[in-house]
């Protein structure tokens, strides 16, 4: 990282914040319980911060975010009802709490609704290292932005355009508790660096970017090396070339591999499983992998994007596996689907906390090396995932391979097949990971796809 | 006679923090002071609830209450932009200190003196939530439940989802412009799953507008979407993979004109064509698409789902030209991009909240009626598809490809629809898909208000439509060769 101007704006009373969101937390639990209610749980965020977008050398844009909400969920026995609001006065407390209780006038009855069982619940809450602010004022943001943005604009005479390069800074702190007794609060911190630029090849156009994410500024990637991610990317993308409808392995970029992975996870997601509306029902204890991969979950690494000290009922966060030697072990559950399901909770309400998946030990190279020939995909578009039945069919962009390496850009086709199947034909995982998330993988080699082209 | 928009916004937004509109002037004037070429205020209030029926039991009801007003200042083309959830004058001066930091030049202005244009009302300024009581809404989605039970014992899961937004706007500009609107939406939505033979499928419906929730129970609209939503399942547990290739493509009526949002809509936006980043920059006079198209953004129509009497900036909707008998007419504006590239603000700047930055967005899209018959549209097809239904879909609007996925599609086999498939993703490059429409159909159709528009993180809700087209050649991503 370069010097930044030392002007601090942003880490100002962050334990002030938490001790006061712990008050409004016990204020509302105290209004519910007054009007009757048998149970309640609450959760408040705050989070203050800003972001700049540069674009052509010039500053565009100058955001300043300061979001708040409270939410309020009230139990009348097994009668729940739920409100909201971004006013923290006393009398808007009051009458978001009043809200929820006229809703649960209304609902009806449900025998698994329920505060997290107290056993559950986090009683100690790990320091984990999220919150590292940045002091960094919007000039210096902006100077950071138009750093990145030149770095993508000089990297080859074919970005003939640009879309801006953008700094943001964010840090927040949340607290939750129910009577139950538990009342937990973390703050934390996320910086981002990106930049958006067009290559040019006569009258075609394309655009590509690239990004880093952090909760610790000086772990950002270098401005330079970002916007000349993002200028490579665009480039590379020119003269693509269409290919013929058929078969062929497939190579799935890590930052698309991701989406795999987080397809895996909504399927085990307990709202997917009690509702029937997944295709790995009733599949612990099942293969789903070759046995040469495991995927567990890590919700305590320091600093880590995904990390998080207790789920959004304040149940324990726990280390464990998913998947193990390929099979099924472990589903993504809160305490509602595990009472459906006759489960207990896996401390997923809310979503899974930083997922691995093993590496085969080789690199993105290796794994062209390996494929020899077929498609590498660097982006997917479209919405055609369907959980229920598996069915995947996806509109991407990439690159043929031959003799295991690039041969061109390639465009508008697309891949299908079948969820279930493309895990099981899983043949090697890249240690390329991609860390811009909570979901930790490197590109996936897949055994065979259906691809449409010409 | 009730009140104008004008007074029930000043009611709900300024009266409570003790706010007029010489307090706004001064606000404006403060930021202007600071070589700023424009600034606006935009005052929001809303209230939103929503019902949720799973299991034959309705579980769950949310409550949401928001509001804040968004200060936004802009200097050539930059713009500072900060907001506050609290509507007080000292939350707002700091608001205005924050946005107005972005300037370097610009000229010395004036704030102008207001302005109010009157306009013909596009929907009912009524809180649409309280036409019904708790217990009707609860009983309502309890009938839906049933019926959509009783239609076939296939029927395994149901879930329906009743909600609607009231919201009340004031927005206040350095142009002069000041005014108000109200604005209703509720939404229905039936979703099922279908079980045969150890085979689940899904489907589902529903519709709404800038109605009331009576919407819903006149005419058995509610009954309908759920009729609609097990028929759909039901369909899709008969489905065979779909083919993989380019073929002919039939779209069916109505919703399917999420391809014209794809295909046209979000490349027609101004700001990428002010920034050259999309397929169509530049290109206005042009032939982007078959003679046979018209395609129309409208965001003044009745009542719609993507209507609204102003902007959120105030502009009146009105309705856009965007390609004219295959010849590209104009783009989508809002206030910024319209004063940059020198044309008319069109009454498309639309934000998701006070918390977020106007754009220029789509309101309702559409493809004007043509002149076949759609059944002589289907038989003149030997093998290919008929999608009648779409997931969503998605464009990069600086190459042009957009893609969208097809929940409910058919075989069409010498001119006769014939199986259904699952899972076709379409994958074309809009100007090329769009040239080759050859057919239009006489059918045009609206969706039935259920669309949800996403750009740069902002969701914003809109509405689609268009008759039956053949499409004569595009990529089909099945399984099956």
């Amino acid at each position: 990282m370069q010097p930044i101007k030392s002007k601090p704006q942003l880490n100002s009373a962050q334990s002030h914040d938490a001790a006061a969101l712990r008050d409004i937390v016990a204020h509302i639990l105290g209004a519910a319980t007054q009007r009757g209610a048998s149970a309640a749980e609450a959760g408040v965020s705050i989070e203050n911060g800003f972001s700049v977008n540069v674009r052509l050398g010039e500053v565009e844009t100058v955001e300043h975010n300061r979001d708040k909400g409270l939410g309020v969920t009230v139990y009348f026995g097994q009668r729940k009802g739920s409100a909201s609001t971004t006013d923290f006065s006393h009398k808007a407390i009051a009458e978001t709490v009043q809200a929820a209780c006229d809703i649960a006038r209304y609902t009806e009855a449900d025998s698994y609704a329920g505060l997290a069982e107290p056993q559950f619940l986090a009683k100690e809450i790990p320091a984990l290292d999220l919150l590292h602010p940045w002091s960094l004022d919007t000039g210096a943001a902006i100077e950071l932005a138009t750093a990145c943005e030149d770095a993508a604009r000089a990297t080859d005479a074919r970005i003939t355009n640009s879309e801006g390069a953008y700094v943001s800074t964010h840090i927040g702190t949340r607290v939750y508790g129910n009577s139950n007794g538990f009342l937990g609060d973390y703050a934390s911190s996320h910086h981002s660096l990106g930049c958006t630029v067009i290559a040019q090849h006569e009258e075609q156009m394309q655009r590509d970017y690239w990004y880093s994410v952090s909760r610790v500024p000086a772990q950002l990637q270098d401005k330079i090396s970002v916007g000349q991610m993002a200028a490579q990317r665009a480039v590379q993308r020119l003269q693509a070339r269409h290919i013929k409808t058929q078969q062929a392995p497939v190579i799935f970029q890590a930052e698309v591999a991701r989406g795999l992975l987080g397809h895996l996870v909504r399927a085990i997601s307990g709202g997917s499983l009690y509702r029937k509306a997944s295709f790995l029902l009733d599949s612990l204890g099942q293969s789903l992998f070759p046995a040469n991969f495991s995927i567990d979950e890590r919700p305590h690494i320091p600093q880590a994007l995904g990390s998080s000290p207790f789920d959004s009922e304040g149940v324990a966060t726990q280390a464990h596996y998913l998947v193990q030697d390929g099979v099924l072990r472990n589903y993504v559950l809160d305490c509602y689907a595990a009472r459906r399901l006759g489960m207990q909770t896996t401390g997923n309400a809310g979503g899974v906390h930083n997922l691995f998946i093993n590496d085969s030990g080789c690199d993105l190279p290796a794994l062209l090396q390996q494929m020899q020939r077929g498609v590498l995909v660097t982006e997917v578009m479209g919405q055609g995932v369907n959980t229920v039945t598996g069915d995947y069919s996806r509109g991407a962009t990439g690159f043929w391979i031959e003799n295991g390496e690039i041969q061109y850009p390639i465009e508008e086709f697309t891949l299908a097949g079948n969820l279930r199947q493309m895990f099981s034909q899983l043949v090697a995982v890249g240690n390329d990971v991609d860390t811009r998330g909570n979901l930790f993988t490197g590109s996936w080699l897949v055994e065979n796809m259906m691809i449409a082209g010409e | 006679m009730s009140p104008s928009a004008l007074q029930i916004a000043r009611h709900a937004l300024l009266t409570p923090a003790g706010l007029d509109d010489q307090h706004l002037q001064q606000v404006l004037q403060q930021i202007l002071g600071h070589r700023i070429d424009y600034a606006d205020l935009y005052f929001q209030s809303s209230r939103q609830e929503s019902w949720v029926l799973e299991d034959g039991i309705v579980k769950d009801g949310q409550h949401n209450i928001e509001q804040g007003v968004g200060v936004r200042a802009v200097s050539g083309e930059k713009t500072g932009f900060a907001y506050s959830d609290e509507i007080i004058l000292p939350a707002l001066t700091s608001a205005a200190g924050a946005a107005r930091e972005i300037a370097q030049h610009g000229q010395q202005h004036q704030v102008q003196a207001w302005h109010t244009t009157q306009h013909p009302a596009l929907y009912n300024s009524d809180d649409p939530l309280t036409v019904l009581s708790a217990d009707e809404k609860v009983a309502l989605l309890q009938r839906i439940d049933a019926q959509a039970r009783q239609i076939d014992p296939r029927v395994k899961q149901v879930i329906v989802s009743l909600a609607g937004v009231h919201e009340v706007i004031l927005i206040v500009a350095s142009d002069g412009t000041l005014c108000a609107d109200v604005r209703p939406l509720v939404r229905m939505n039936v979703s099922i799953i279908a079980e045969q033979n150890g085979r689940r499928e899904q489907g589902s419906a529903g519709g709404g507008g800038r109605v009331s929730y009576l919407y819903f129970t006149e005419q058995d609209r509610a009954a309908s979407y759920a009729k609609e939503a097990v028929r759909q399942a039901l369909v899709n547990l008969e489905a065979i993979a779909a083919p993989a290739g380019t073929m002919p493509v039939v779209l069916g009526p109505g919703w399917p004109g999420v391809l014209l949002h794809e295909a046209v809509g979000h490349g027609l936006e101004g700001d990428f064509n002010r920034k050259g980043s999309s397929i169509f920059a530049g290109r206005i006079g042009q032939q982007v698409a078959s003679t046979q198209c018209t395609v129309i953004d409208d965001g003044a129509m009745l009542q719609r789902r993507g209507s609204l009497n102003v902007d959120d900036e105030g502009t009146p909707t009105q309705r856009n030209v965007l390609i004219e008998n295959g010849i590209l007419k104009g783009y989508l504006q809002d206030k910024l991009n319209a004063r940059l590239m020198k044309m008319p603000a069109t009454g498309n700047g639309r934000r998701e909240s006070y918390a977020h930055l106007t754009m220029p967005r789509m309101t309702n899209t559409y493809m004007q009626a043509g002149n076949y018959d759609p059944q002589e549209i289907i038989a003149s097809v030997e093998r290919g598809i008929y999608a009648v239904n779409f997931g969503g879909g998605q464009v990069d609007i600086t190459s042009g490809k957009f893609v969208f996925s097809a929940s409910e599609a058919y075989l069409i086999e010498n001119g006769k629809v014939t199986a259904p498939v699952k899972g076709a993703t379409l994958i074309g490059n809009g100007p090329e898909a769009m040239n080759r429409i050859s057919m239009v159909g006489n059918d045009l159709q609206l969706d039935t208000g259920v669309g949800v528009c996403g750009k740069e993180g902002q969701s914003v809700p809109v509405g689609v439509g268009q008759p039956t087209l053949r499409i004569d050649s595009i990529t089909v991503g099945g399984t099956s060769t």
